[in-house]
């Protein structure tokens, strides 16, 4: 379907595309195949502004929304859901400074997020605190003009490559998830450093891995918004970012709908083009249907989170769970069409269903989502009486 | 450091057909692209300001429509454009073409290096950047891949058919650029959105002070007397069978020429 489109958001789904055909997809097999993080191709992401696009003009950014931005990353992982991961996490960990850091930490960090000069990650999960985000138990204490950070993160994107981190921390353990805080940590800071790096099955040019601080020393005006905020933050950082994964899985399935059906145009068995085969052309017609209601429903939520609402948590989950679910399904179809091709590592689509599984996954499982609309609704419904 | 580029406007060569009876191109309806070796010259313009600092002006004689390859060059990042169109510039040979590019660099001034492609993908003749050195008096050097400045010389090495050369000049220079340098960038949003806002000056011949004897067609001492596609190059054998059989059958094949 063509959306339209202002000329600015016609630019930035023209740039975002042109890496992703000339910079990301001849490299994306090795990258996955090596495991290696993409720093090439951030570095000409950076160069094409693509990381200011939704941080205000003020802090060096674009000064765009959440839907131009998802426009940058369906194009870019068009070409590669890994790379698209390094580059959205980016973004997940500049938002709490862009939502609650005061003018100083804008200043200071939002211009290098930005210019892509400096990578940003988002340090929530604990290995006893994955989708019970309560259960973190990173501890920040106050000792005069600093905070001490104690205790490991596990499973952040970007670990190690990303130079300012955005970390939630207990501040008083006995007032539970009220007693948590948000920090921003650099990379650098004493007693700050990396644990394990994971092995994965899919986003392999990602790099997912810990962050271990041992009396990590950091000034106290680090802190984000108030102690206790932490929590508030974490979940409104999700809120923005989790259209992003929309936009990714969109971006995803998109181009395994370009293989399977570039595929079974040209693959003749029984004397035909595969494609004349109606089992063959159903599965193509529900692949390309699926994605376009998630597309619809990821521009309409993005646009509707750039009129600027008090709470858009439901349609936030509602995205990230629809569009992922789909791009799970399409990827696992578009394989199917292309037969044993499919499963073999000369054709993209089966790095593509490896690359999905995780959008089901991370940013609060789908099964998570699926919590927060229920309680969404039982709260509405509820008020309505 | 000021760097000059000079870009040309070329069809896209993959969509062009010949006319079998005039023996020339058919242009209607083929797209036009920046030159791909004045891109490539660009991009060590764009490297070379990354590295050393200064200002991009990149400059094209052509058509009106030229200035849209121009914008394009804004959009990868060169600060300034301009347009040499005249249509006293129209039919012009290579001669032509260095002399009108000559005047409107020495109006420009001040420049430390200019970059053009190795040549163009429509002529072939890698002609214009040579005569262009030689209209301003400078050094220079072709098919270049790699740039250094250092201590207000220009290191460059440039490709030979046999390896490269590594050759110091004195600024200011010219230079050609060949692919080696590096495949060219992706615009950036803050690029397209100045192009499309720019304003791009349009010089004429008297705009740069050019002598109307030397402009375009009355300035082009080449005449083309015929345009045919080249004879095949004799006889070809393909081998096909496995590779190892393919291997020896070229070997003893090359072993019966070579003696």
């Amino acid at each position: 379907m063509i959306y339209p489109l202002t000329e600015e958001q016609q630019m930035i789904k023209e740039v975002a595309r042109r890496i992703a055909e000339e910079k990301i997809v001849p490299q994306r097999a090795e990258l996955d195949e090596k495991e290696e993080f993409p720093r090439e191709i951030l570095k000409e992401m950076a160069r094409s502004d693509l990381f200011g696009i939704s941080i205000p003009e003020e802090y060096g950014g674009l000064g765009f929304g959440s839907f131009e931005n998802c426009l940058a990353v369906e194009q870019i992982a068009w070409g590669c859901a890994g790379v698209a991961t390094s580059f959205a996490a980016s973004g997940l960990g500049a938002y709490p400074i862009l939502l609650f850091g005061n003018e100083d930490q804008k200043q200071t960090y939002l211009p290098q997020i930005a210019s892509g000069e400096k990578l940003a990650a988002f340090g929530l999960t604990e290995a006893n605190a994955g989708s019970d985000a309560g259960g973190i138990q990173t501890t920040a204490v106050k000792d005069g003009d600093s905070y001490i950070l104690n205790g490991t993160k596990q499973w952040i994107t970007n670990a190690g490559e990303a130079d300012i981190y955005t970390i939630i921390a207990l501040t008083d353990k006995k007032r539970g998830p009220r007693g948590a805080s948000a920090f921003i940590v650099e990379k650098g800071d004493p007693g700050f450093s990396f644990g394990k790096k994971e092995k994965k099955m899919g986003i392999r040019a990602s790099t997912t891995g810990e962050l271990v601080f041992e009396d990590c020393r950091i000034p106290k005006e680090r802190l984000l918004g108030k102690e206790g905020m932490g929590f508030i933050i974490a979940l409104r950082t999700l809120d923005y970012a989790r259209p992003g994964v929309g936009a990714l899985a969109v971006g995803l399935a998109q181009a395994a709908l370009d293989e399977a059906v570039k595929f079974a145009k040209q693959r003749k068995q029984f004397g035909q083009a595969i494609i004349g085969f109606q089992a063959v052309g159903h599965i193509l017609a529900d692949i390309a249907t699926q994605l376009e209601a998630a597309r619809a429903l990821t521009y309409a939520v993005c646009k509707y989170i750039d009129t600027k609402p008090r709470d858009f948590s439901k349609y936030a989950a509602m995205v990230k769970l629809f569009a992922s679910d789909m791009a799970m399904k399409v990827t696992t179809d578009a394989l199917q069409v292309l037969g044993g091709h499919g499963y073999m590592k000369d054709y993209p689509v089966e790095k593509m269903m490896r690359d999905a599984k995780i959008l089901q996954i991370y940013e609060g499982t789908n099964q998570i989502q699926r919590n927060v609309i229920a309680q969404i609704l039982n709260k509405e419904y509820g008020k309505a009486k | 450091m000021k760097y000059i580029v000079c870009l040309k406007q070329v069809p896209e060569t993959e969509g062009v057909r010949i006319n079998p009876e005039t023996g020339t191109l058919m242009r209607e309806g083929v797209k036009s692209i920046i030159n791909p070796y004045d891109l490539y010259a660009l991009e060590a313009a764009l490297k070379a300001k990354e590295h050393y600092g200064g200002q991009i002006v990149v400059i094209s004689m052509g058509p009106p429509q030229a200035e849209e390859a121009l914008r394009e060059a804004i959009s990868y990042g060169a600060d300034e454009a301009i347009l040499l169109s005249d249509r006293t510039f129209a039919g012009a040979d290579t001669l032509a073409t260095s002399y009108t590019l000559a005047q409107a660099i020495k109006k420009i001034g001040n420049y430390d290096i200019i970059f053009c492609g190795k040549q163009a993908i429509d002529g072939d003749t890698a002609q214009v950047g040579p005569e262009l050195a030689q209209r301003l008096n400078l050094p220079y050097a072709t098919y270049v891949h790699k740039i250094g400045i250092k201590d207000n010389f220009l290191l460059v090495e440039r490709n030979l058919d046999d390896g490269f050369q590594t050759l110091q000049l004195s600024l200011p220079a010219l230079l050609t650029i060949v692919k080696e340098i590096g495949e060219p960038r992706v615009p950036s949003i803050r690029g397209k959105m100045r192009a499309k806002k720019v304003q791009i000056p349009v010089w004429t011949a008297q705009d740069i002070d050019a002598k109307a004897e030397k402009l375009g067609l009355s300035g082009s001492p080449t005449r083309v007397v015929k345009i045919f596609s080249p004879p095949s190059r004799g006889e070809k054998e393909i081998f096909t069978g496995k590779v190892d059989e393919c291997v020896k059958k070229l070997y003893d094949k090359l072993e019966n020429v070579l003696g």
